[in-house]
């Protein structure tokens, strides 16, 4: 969670020289989700995320220097400086990738999950969706068939209350909590805060182990908050849409300082503060490495549209 | 009387006026009322005219498209908006089967007043999935007008005749068109729909654009001009239906076409523009029309691949010059300013 904090504080800091030229959702404040979940999954699970989706794609494993160098648009970027900050891929953990269209990953890892029990893999796919996205057609349709088929997929539902600069009382029936919805599709549910990574990993243990045993898929709902801006690096309550008062309440209910909170008595201040250097010294590395890498050469524009190779019936894996 | 406004500004306009002259216009879609209201083409409508007929809306575009054709046929002229065009594609059901058939195949009982306001993405990294222009998909589709404004003028003249008109609209707003300023007269203003409007007129070759590449092919007479060759430029306005009859009198008289088009060249709307001048007058072309659009790969989120995907003016210039049998100009040199940014003005992140 500080490696993640360091990190989307430091593309904040530096998104104003306009070196990385894509939209970037950032998700300072909403932590807890991403590492509590993926540090109950095995790299050879699956995970999907949105446009938010640095802290799912690190968390996952994903690599920091692949995922600087993609939103620099650089060739060694994790899709080849092709996708950008919305289009972050690492398969060598799992991480199957993100996309910005809202929800859309969603029935998408249904069907990770549904390949994997076909081929007989004992994977769990995760999906990580705002809550926006249950607003979507396709998300009520993607929990029946995980539910009808007892797929081994969590949802996890982060909800920020935001969607861009509408809130939930502008967009959801009120009385109807988010996590209700698993229930409606028989699915087991639950609503945590976003501030406890500790409670979040223990649902994530209980329903990743639900789910390997072919007990079905599961939801849960984190109540979150993004201290940032929709899109971009800064703060901006000045637009109106919220309060500082609402900002300041939840950033008082930060989940790193929850967390630090908790670990002081075993660890100690001075590790943590050891922790924060070492992934600072970390970081810088990882900008320099990906301003000093190449951007793609022009012929790369029109590569990969198709891959051209076909497998012939009955050979590969 | 006119003043200069932004693209923005126009649209705003328009949509004012609508809402102020006809009970049964609302607006929708998502951001509508917030704060930045779909970058400035609905920023404070909701303080003038409430939230009930300026709102919000869930990403439920699919939904919310069906609710906006119930509304219609109960009598209403919604205006629905997307911020992409992309956004719009979970919609496509209710819009291809729906909104463009009600009227048809229910044999024309009642009108389907519906504007649907997509805006076109380009630039900054905005990757694949949220800068496609995809107008000739809903052209092919028979029962939508679809109209693309180039100018602040047409943005404002356009959206008013497409809220007036009983037809659904699909109106494709450029994102690079929407700080661009221009003349707009006050109060109302309307542009035909179906009609082709020819912003340049020229004898040596006809240039026919739609959207945000009715600038760059503005930019590309200016160039041919300074060489002596002098280009017609045909602003579609309306990509369907398309106006044949505009297209076939240019070349008729320049005997050259090249069609640009914000879109993919296979299968976009220069094929069409291209394949209607054939139909209509191959006696008169004296070379092989060209296309000048992005090649067929999708839109790459690098800076570094942006020159390779996004044509500018000097794309069309080299067009024309080759089918008048001119010398390609000299290569350019690097270019001032980053090409995945309009002006070095537009600092992102959108
Ligand atoms: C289908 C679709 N509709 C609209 C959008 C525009 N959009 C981008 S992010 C976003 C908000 C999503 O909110 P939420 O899912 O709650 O995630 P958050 O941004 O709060 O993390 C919207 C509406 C989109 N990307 N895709």
């Amino acid at each position: 969670m500080m490696r993640l904090r360091a990190v989307e504080e430091r593309i904040a800091a530096r998104y104003p020289e306009q070196e990385m030229r894509c939209p970037t959702h950032l998700c300072v404040g909403q932590e807890a989700a991403p590492v509590g979940v993926c540090a109950a999954l095995r790299p050879d699970d699956y995970a999907l995320s949105h446009h938010r989706s640095h802290g799912h794609y690190l968390a996952k494993g994903g690599d920091l220097d692949r995922m600087i160098a993609e939103m620099y648009g650089r060739e060694t970027g994790c899709s080849r400086g092709k996708g950008g900050s919305m289009h972050l891929v690492d398969l060598s953990v799992g991480f199957l990738g993100a996309v910005p269209i809202v929800a859309s990953t969603v029935p998408i890892a249904v069907g990770a999950a549904f390949g994997a029990r076909m081929r007989g893999e004992d994977r769990v796919a995760v999906v990580f969706l705002g809550d926006a996205a249950v607003e979507e057609g396709v998300v009520h349709e993607s929990l029946a068939f995980a539910s009808l088929e007892r797929l081994p997929v969590l949802f996890v539902c982060e909800n920020n209350l935001y969607s861009v600069q509408t809130g939930l009382e502008a967009r959801q029936p009120s009385g109807r909590a988010i996590h209700e919805l698993g229930a409606a599709h028989a699915l087991s549910h639950a609503q945590l805060h976003g501030e406890d990574v500790f409670a979040i990993h223990a649902w994530a243990e209980e329903a990743v182990a639900q789910a390997r045993a072919g007990e079905g898929p599961s939801f849960l709902e984190v109540l979150t908050y993004r201290y940032l801006e929709h899109v971009g690096p800064y703060e901006d309550v000045e637009l109106g849409y919220r309060t500082r008062e609402e900002v300041d309440a939840w950033r008082a209910r930060d989940p790193i300082a929850h967390a630090t909170r908790a670990l002081a008595d075993e660890v100690g201040p001075e590790t943590i503060d050891g922790w924060m250097r070492a992934h600072a010294e970390a970081l810088d590395a990882a900008f320099e490495r990906a301003i000093a890498a190449p951007y793609p050469e022009p012929e790369a524009l029109f590569e990969g549209v198709f891959r051209g190779t076909s497998t012939r019936l009955g050979e590969g894996t | 009387m006119s003043r200069v406004i932004p693209y923005h500004e126009a649209l705003r306009e328009a949509l004012a006026l609508c809402l102020e002259h006809d009970p049964r216009v609302y607006l929708m879609g998502l951001g509508v009322p917030d704060p930045k209201g779909l970058f400035g083409s609905t920023t404070g409508l909701v303080d003038r005219f409430g939230p009930e007929r300026v709102r919000d809306m869930p990403a439920s575009e699919n939904a919310m498209t069906g609710v906006a054709l119930g509304s219609a046929l109960a009598g209403m002229r919604p205006v629905l908006s997307h911020q992409r065009v992309d956004f719009a594609l979970l919609a496509m059901e209710q819009m291809v089967n729906q909104v463009a058939k009600w009227h048809y195949m229910f044999g024309g009982q009642r009108p389907v007043p519906i504007l649907i306001r997509m805006i076109v993405g380009r630039g900054w990294g905005q990757g694949a999935q949220h800068s496609q222009s995809l107008l000739s998909w809903f052209a092919h589709v028979p029962g939508l007008t679809v109209i693309a404004p180039a100018t602040p003028h047409d943005a404002k003249a356009l959206t008013l005749a497409a809220i007036e008109s009983d037809d659904p609209v699909i109106s494709f707003e450029h994102r690079w068109c929407f700080n661009v300023k221009g003349e707009v007269p006050e109060g109302i203003v309307r542009a035909p729909l179906g009609e082709a409007h020819v912003v340049r007129e020229g004898a040596d070759v006809t240039i026919v654009a739609s959207s945000y590449m009715v600038l760059e092919a503005m930019r590309a007479a200016e160039q041919l001009a300074e060489d002596g060759v002098d280009a017609e430029v045909i602003d579609l306005r309306t990509v369907a239906p398309l106006d044949r009859v505009t297209l076939a009198r240019s070349v008729r008289k320049t005997g050259h076409l090249v069609a640009a088009d914000i879109g993919w060249t296979s299968f976009g709307v220069g094929a069409e523009v291209v394949s209607a001048v054939v139909e209509d007058a191959f006696d008169a072309l004296r070379s092989a029309p060209r296309r000048v659009a992005s090649p067929d790969v999708p839109s790459p989120s690098t800076p570094a691949l942006s020159a390779g995907f996004w044509p500018r003016a000097r794309a069309i210039v080299d067009a024309a010059r080759a089918q008048l049998g001119r010398a390609p100009l000299p290569a350019e040199g690097p270019p001032p300013f980053p090409l995945d940014v309009p002006d070095p003005t537009f600092t992102g992140p959108f």
